[in-house]
């Protein structure tokens, strides 16, 4: 049988993505930010996933403002780093698990859960730095991708409760697959940033830091948290994390902390990750 | 678990100097959205920095937004229902890096602005909410 056998939380900031492509990982500047990623990168190739469920947001790239899925999932065999208006980024195409992803859709739905389907898109920094920053620049990304958008971008955005409670439904339909597959889900976004307006550069380690705290061993506490406490602690942009809920939700119960890393600026954002592994 | 929407809305109001980005505003901005959108594709990118006005023209925008879009007004195009995922691609079509076309939208210069980031950033210290103060 499938199984989750880990979930990492990740920001996918796009500078990082251009400090791969442009070679700048160990400048000064990015230096202690991929420093942070080293730990996770060994494990990721010791741990060697067959399988990523890759939670994130789409930024104005696949979808436009015409349609607005809240929960989408990735059901297609390929999908193409995108033009996000200065050209793709010179990455691997990322290539799915249509089996394991049909399922996970089929199950979803009948969970209560009423996913919107995609067959074909391409996928932005949002998909492709996590990649970057756990596998570094292979040929051939060693994993293959079961995309997850999330709506994080109109309000109302989904709860916290909600995205918690879709990363247990996730979870059994993993469960429920009869192919022998090692799964890992992974919530990506955050953490603190504000894009726009004055307030522009809001940045709380404080509130990052006690976020990722929720996340290790049994609490639930976060599931509550609502949108108006994201907004004003970690910025309008910050609300990503929520997405984060997802891949704890997949977790079950209880998690152990395996690592973890948090810096302070990469461009407008806080920069945070961590590895946790369900236990009981 | 179920929040009254009104209330919901209501509170996105009291966080100073940030436009969250509601129904409300997705309506507005709609046109202001799908404009910028466009500029993803390289052949337009052309057709648009050949004649930026020409270009606008063929998108139903109203005078105001076409005019923030003109000056590159950004605070002025979240005021009009723009979103910034969809607005940086017109900055990214500029050339302008994220950060510096933050620092536009408050009163600070991209030097001062860069500094703040590197300092840790804009504290959350008042600046959560309007009527709170804290």
């Amino acid at each position: 049988m499938a199984r989750i056998t880990a979930g990492v939380g990740s920001s996918h900031i796009p500078l990082l993505g251009v400090a791969v492509d442009q070679g700048k990982t160990g400048d000064d500047y990015f230096g202690p930010i991929f420093k942070g990623y080293e730990w996770t990168k060994a494990w990721e190739k010791s741990e060697k996933p067959d399988v990523v469920v890759l939670v994130y947001n789409d930024h104005a790239s696949a979808f436009d403002a015409n349609i607005i899925p809240t929960f989408a999932i990735g059901c297609g065999e390929r999908y193409k780093p995108a033009d996000e208006g200065w050209g793709p980024r010179p990455v691997p195409d990322v290539e799915g698990h249509t089996d394991l992803a049909w399922h996970i859709a089929q199950s979803l739905i009948l969970d209560d859960f009423d996913m919107t389907i995609i067959n074909e898109m391409d996928v932005d920094h949002g998909l492709t730095v996590p990649l970057s920053m756990m596998f570094g620049t292979p040929d051939k990304w060693p994993v293959k991708v079961i995309p997850l958008a999330v709506n994080v971008v109109t309000y109302p955005v989904p709860s916290g409760n909600r995205c918690w409670a879709l990363g247990e439904a996730i979870a059994r339909a993993v469960e429920s697959f009869p192919e022998d597959l090692n799964v890992q889900v992974w919530g990506t976004g955050g953490m603190s940033h504000q894009l726009q307006g004055p307030r522009a550069g809001l940045l709380n380690r404080k509130w990052d830091n006690h976020f990722m705290d929720l996340l290790v061993g049994d609490s639930q506490e976060a599931r509550a948290i609502p949108h108006i406490e994201y907004l004003r602690e970690t910025g309008s942009e910050g609300i990503e994390i929520v997405m984060w809920l997802i891949m704890r939700g997949a977790l079950g119960t209880k998690t152990r902390l395996l690592h973890r890393h948090y810096h302070i600026p990469c461009s407008n954002t806080a920069v945070g990750h961590m590895v946790l592994e369900p236990t009981t | 678990m179920k929040q009254d929407i009104h209330e919901y809305l209501a509170a996105f109001e009291d966080i100073p100097g940030t436009r969250v980005y509601t129904a409300a505003r997705a309506r507005q901005g709609y046109w202001l959205n799908q404009f910028a959108m466009s500029l993803m594709k390289a052949a337009n990118r052309d057709r648009w920095k050949a004649d930026e006005r020409a270009y606008l023209d063929q998108w139903q925008l109203t005078d105001a937004q076409k005019q923030a879009v003109l000056d590159r007004d950004y605070n002025r195009m979240l005021d009009l229902g723009g979103n910034i995922y969809f607005l940086s691609k017109i900055f990214s079509t500029d050339g302008i890096p994220f950060a510096e076309a933050c620092s536009t939208m408050t009163d600070m210069t991209f030097p001062e602005y860069r500094q703040m980031m590197l300092d840790g950033g804009r504290s959350p210290e008042g600046n959560r909410s309007i009527k709170g103060g804290y």
